[in-house]
């Protein structure tokens, strides 16, 4: 009795290792900015394979999807009165903090794994770690922080960090398929997308892929010229500045 | 039509941006201003980046001051012995502005200094135009004769040394006024991120007694120069003037100054006057509004500076 009692722990400790493989991709790896570029969705898709001896789950899937685009530190501002007039009176710097960040999952996050679990494996904007700079030290801080919630709160509001728990579904028992939405405002750089298989409320499975965003043609061009070529693309621009107001001034000429 | 902004990094609609470039180039135009207290405000509402509207409006201003000056200089209403003087106090101001404003950065009081100092310029200078204005409508109305210029205004600025005729504008002052009113402009633009052509025109007009429409293309040669070094030394050192908001807001910007500055020289040099402090003025509200009531959202996120 005993025995068949810790075998059956070591069954469910073996299980997470090798039981289902998980592969996920994307629709295309590089999103291409060009002059008439508005934002774009990409659609995540992959599938579970189950290793052929183990036998069927009787528990359903869950796939949570974090989406992380390039980091940057980033100044939170808090205004308040002073003699009459609001002013910035607090800041608070999030430090290498995702300027985007999207969590997608198939279901809600308290039914897909309980909140220890979900804490350790940073899933969703409440759990994930955005640190501070307090004083000398970087740290996070609790999650009803008013700096935290209002810097969600502002990211949120501009489409930049999104938490959805219906946009991932399942097609098949094993194939999966969703998609993140990326606003026009969205930074350049390499994104990862991190993929995690839960089933009974445990984590048994992950992979990462990655994606990019870079301007091309024209965009490129240009952003390219301003950066490398500072001085001579701002000569480029005051001349032509003057020639517009000069060609104006001679098309509009009267007398 | 939308069209994404290289440098900004966002998508805007391409007929909204003319239209603005258009409005403020017909104010520019028509009272000798660079306009980039209004066109400043106006990019980062869309949600251009404050760095980037900065940036970017000096080329606006530039193209549109060079199509308002050329037509300016057509009418030879402009002083170019009085502009570069009040350039090289120009030049000595915004020196000394910039340095004020690296130590008020670090001492962590930019904002509230930016925000007040608009105020009190703004509503201070729209106010004196304002009821000077007023004034010289209603002494028109009576049947008095308009008299501003004459020899008994003479103030103590005109017993000044170091006198020098300039032939434009009619005056024979001192160059040491000239080139403080250089400075003030260039000293105060620096700190604000402004032109500061709203200060020279009602400066020249009051303090040296310069003929209204000569102010006005004056200042614009002025301008000119200043936005013209402006975008050159903002796309040197920070990369951040976009060149294709630059050009749509160009286009706009210099068909409004063509028509403002038509409608500007049509119109009597009083009334002008007043509809620029009512301008100034209405700013000046403005801003004020922002600092005493209560803001929607007292949070604001932005990426820390001068990291990309």
């Amino acid at each position: 009795m005993k025995r068949a009692a810790l075998l059956a722990m070591l069954l469910v400790a073996a299980a997470p290792a090798a039981a289902e493989r998980l592969i996920a991709s994307l629709s295309s790896p590089r999103v291409q900015i060009t002059s008439i570029f508005n934002g774009v969705e990409l659609v995540l898709f992959g599938t579970i394979e189950p290793e052929a001896d183990t036998a069927p789950r009787k528990g359903a899937y869950d796939i949570v999807a974090t989406v992380t685009g390039p980091r940057q530190t980033e100044v939170t501002r808090r205004k308040a009165r002073v003699f009459g007039i609001w002013v910035n009176v607090e800041s608070r710097t999030f430090v290498e903090v995702p300027s985007y960040l999207a969590v997608l999952a198939t279901r809600p996050f308290d039914a897909i794994a309980d909140e220890d679990t979900l804490r350790r494996q940073q899933i969703g904007l409440a759990h994930v770690l955005l640190p501070q700079q307090i004083g000398e030290d970087i740290a996070d801080v609790v999650v009803d922080d008013q700096f935290r919630q209002a810097f969600l709160r502002l990211k949120e509001e501009r489409r930049l960090y999104s938490e959805s728990t219906d946009a991932i579904t399942f097609l098949t028992p094993a194939l999966f398929r969703g998609s993140i939405d990326i606003p026009a405002e969205a930074q350049i750089g390499t994104y990862d997308v991190d993929v995690k298989l839960f089933a009974d409320g445990a984590m048994i499975a992950h992979t990462n892929s990655t994606f990019e965003i870079a301007k091309v043609g024209f965009e490129r061009f240009i952003a390219g010229s301003a950066a490398d070529h500072g001085l001579l693309y701002g000569i480029a621009t005051a001349a032509m500045a003057l020639m517009t107001g000069w060609f104006a001034s001679v098309v509009f000429r009267r007398d | 039509m939308e069209i994404y902004l290289p440098i900004a990094d966002l998508p805007v609609n391409v007929f909204l941006v003319l239209a603005m470039g258009l409005a403020v180039g017909f104010i520019s135009g028509m009272f000798g201003i660079g306009g980039g207290f209004l066109m400043t405000p106006l990019l980062i509402f869309i949600g251009v980046s404050p760095a980037v509207a900065v940036a970017t409006v000096s080329s606006h201003i530039a193209a549109s001051s060079m199509s308002g000056a050329l037509s300016y200089w057509r009418r030879r209403a402009l002083d170019l012995a009085l502009a570069l003087m009040l350039l090289a106090g120009g030049i000595v101001g915004t020196i000394a502005g910039v340095w004020l404003f690296t130590l008020l950065r670090t001492v962590g009081q930019l904002d509230i200094t930016i925000g007040v100092s608009y105020v009190l310029l703004l509503g201070s200078v729209g106010t004196m135009m304002v009821v000077d204005g007023v004034r010289a409508m209603l002494r028109e109305r009576r049947g008095k004769p308009g008299q501003p210029r004459h020899p008994g205004s003479h103030t103590w600025i005109h017993g000044l040394p170091l006198k020098i005729r300039f032939k434009q504008s009619r005056i024979y002052v001192s160059a040491i006024p000239v080139v403080a009113i250089g400075f003030t402009m260039g000293f105060v633009g620096a700190i604000m991120g402004i032109g500061g052509g709203f200060l020279l025109v009602p400066m020249l007009i009051y303090l040296l007694r310069v003929p209204t429409n000569v102010v006005i293309g004056t200042s614009m040669v002025l301008t000119l120069i200043t936005m013209a070094s402006a975008t050159i030394l903002h796309a040197a050192t920070n990369h951040l003037v976009d060149a294709v908001l630059a050009l749509i807001l160009m286009v706009g910007g210099v068909i409004g100054a063509q028509f403002g500055a038509r409608s500007g020289q049509k119109m009597r040099s009083e009334r002008l006057r007043l509809l620029l402090g009512v301008l100034v003025l209405a700013v000046g509200l403005r801003f004020a509004f922002d600092l005493v009531i209560k803001p929607d959202d007292l949070f604001s996120v932005r990426p820390l500076e001068g990291v990309e």
